[in-house]
């Protein structure tokens, strides 16, 4: 069965095409990453999948049904899609467990008591427990973005979509936060990755998807697509990485 | 050679630091203490200083009236305050009607942009006179008809256009991230703006808020126009009736008094709003 389907994806940012056409599908428990250049839309395609930015023509399904369908309450959908982001986007006036809990207790109408017991339960899967009342500013960056998943885990969603979560984060820090999310393929998550980190993409995908000029421009399983891709602009961009030290 | 260099640089380092520190402050406190007699000298030489001490100075004529100038300035302190609770409130209104989107709110926001820009554009004291004289004279049965009620609304409806400028700028500063996330996590208008937005807006701008408190706390004098016997109203009527302008520099240090604690306050909770972004950054 098909968590997500994207089909005929298109989207303008003015006059400027940033996704053109676009059609991916994503089983469940399936991990797929979306690599490419700066500007190639796999972050805005991240995005479109839970309706955080709009799109001017095609179809989003989740489970089978269109997020704008009137049968797709919208606050399902935030519920089964979780979006973690490159910057974190922690609320800083809240502790890191009012963060967690915010959206199952005031989306979700869930008991104070009960959504705290679960952000404890994740924080401690993470060994984050004992940061439960500090507050976003006073963890290292590598917290935070821990902090961040748990947050977006909250719901129990079906779905994460992970948006470059490790570029802001200092190399040493990368580990962690990587590790969270192979712990998270091992429970089964359906997940849809943007990332720079090859390494990293080659070791949790399933499949890998290589984005150029708003277009899926190959799409293999990560030994296949690594290592002998069959587009010139795949290779092209394989070998800039290369040269850069990050494969 | 050179390790004998860097050695002996380093011990003299210390002491030059030392004088480095104290020095600097020696000389300009004694250049400014001397300029401060010289001119203290020049003054108290002049042949109208008498005069002057008689007329600005006089301490039998400050004691006299200072009773009442001391009332009239707790009237301006408690509209101030009032004020200042009622501002708080009221500007925020308006920020938040301003930064509400979609069809529905729009004419909410065209009022707050309307209000805005009217009462920011009128002079505070227009604006006082126009409400202190002008709504109690209507006669309308059922509104309040002193013109104190009316001067205070004034001073609250312009201040409360440059508060909600304020507000509006801190809502702006908040990252559009914190939007994104609040929108995935499910968050409706309502919860964004209270959970995640507001919070972050008035730490940001409080700084900026007490500001304009400080201002407000002077601009209660508007109110003397009215004829409500205020500090400066009290001073003015002394000052009519015997030429002598002390009673008004005594108001002038009840009001120093309590402007220059504010603004200290207002500088230190500035320094640390700094120091808490710049921690933030690193």
């Amino acid at each position: 069965m098909h968590k997500i389907e994207i089909e005929n994806l298109t989207k303008y940012f003015g006059d400027k095409l940033v996704l053109d056409n676009i059609d991916l599908k994503v089983r469940e428990h399936e991990v797929v990453c979306l690599i490419g250049a700066s500007g190639s839309g796999k972050s805005t395609l991240l995005r479109c999948v839970n309706d955080l930015v709009p799109f001017d023509s095609g179809i989003v399904k989740i489970n089978g049904l269109s997020i704008h369908s009137p049968e797709f309450p919208v606050r399902d959908l935030y519920k089964r899609v979780g979006i973690v982001f490159q910057a974190y986007n922690l609320f800083p006036t809240m502790t890191v467990l009012d963060n967690i809990t915010l959206a199952p207790r005031k989306v979700h109408q869930i008991k104070k008591e009960e959504s705290e017991a679960y952000a404890y339960e994740l924080l401690a899967l993470f060994g984050l427990e004992c940061f439960a009342n500090s507050y976003p500013e006073q963890l290292s960056g590598g917290q935070q973005q821990r902090v961040a998943i748990i947050r977006a885990m909250a719901t129990r969603p079906e779905i994460l979509l992970l948006d470059e979560v490790t570029a802001a984060l200092d190399p040493e820090l990368i580990g962690d936060v990587l590790s969270v999310i192979k712990s998270l393929k091992k429970q089964g998550m359906t997940m849809l990755i943007v990332t720079h980190e090859m390494g990293f993409a080659r070791d949790v995908a399933d499949r890998i998807c290589f984005l150029d000029g708003g277009r899926i421009l190959e799409e293999a399983p990560p030994a296949k697509l690594l290592s002998e891709p069959e587009n010139p602009r795949t290779r092209q961009f394989l070998q800039r990485i290369i040269e850069a030290g990050r494969l | 050679m050179i390790f004998k260099g860097t050695r002996s640089r380093k011990r003299t380092g210390r002491t030059l630091r030392m004088r480095d520190r104290v020095l600097p402050h020696l000389i300009s406190t004694a250049t400014v203490l001397g300029a401060v007699l010289i001119f203290r000298a020049l003054i108290l030489r002049a042949e109208q200083w008498p005069r002057i001490k008689a007329q600005f100075f006089n301490l039998d004529v400050i004691i006299e009236v200072f009773p009442k100038v001391l009332h009239g300035f707790g009237i301006n302190m408690s509209v101030w305050g009032i004020a200042l609770v009622v501002i708080a409130v009221w500007a925020l209104v308006l920020a938040i009607l301003r930064s509400l989107t979609g069809p529905w709110f729009a004419p909410l926001k065209v009022f707050s942009i309307v209000y805005i820009d009217l009462l920011r554009g009128l002079p505070s004291l227009l604006l006082v006179l126009l409400f202190g004289f002008g709504m109690p004279a209507l006669q309308i049965p059922g509104l309040p008809k002193s013109s104190l009620f009316w001067g205070a609304i004034a001073m609250i409806s312009s201040y409360s256009a440059y508060a909600a400028e304020v507000y509006r700028s801190g809502m702006d500063s908040v990252h559009d991230g914190q939007r994104a996330a609040a929108k995935a996590l499910g968050l409706n208008q309502g919860q964004t703006l209270r959970y995640a937005i507001l919070p972050q807006a008035i730490r940001n701008v409080f700084p900026s808020l007490l500001n304009l408190a400080v201002a407000l706390q002077k601009d209660v004098a508007l109110l003397s126009v009215l004829g409500i016997r205020d500090a400066v109203r009290e001073a003015q009527i002394y000052t009519a009736r015997t030429f002598n302008y002390s009673t008004l520099i005594a108001a002038a240090a009840l009001f120093l008094a309590a402007t220059i604690p504010l603004a200290r306050l207002t500088d230190y909770v500035t320094k640390k709003d700094r120091e808490r972004r710049l921690q933030r950054t690193t």
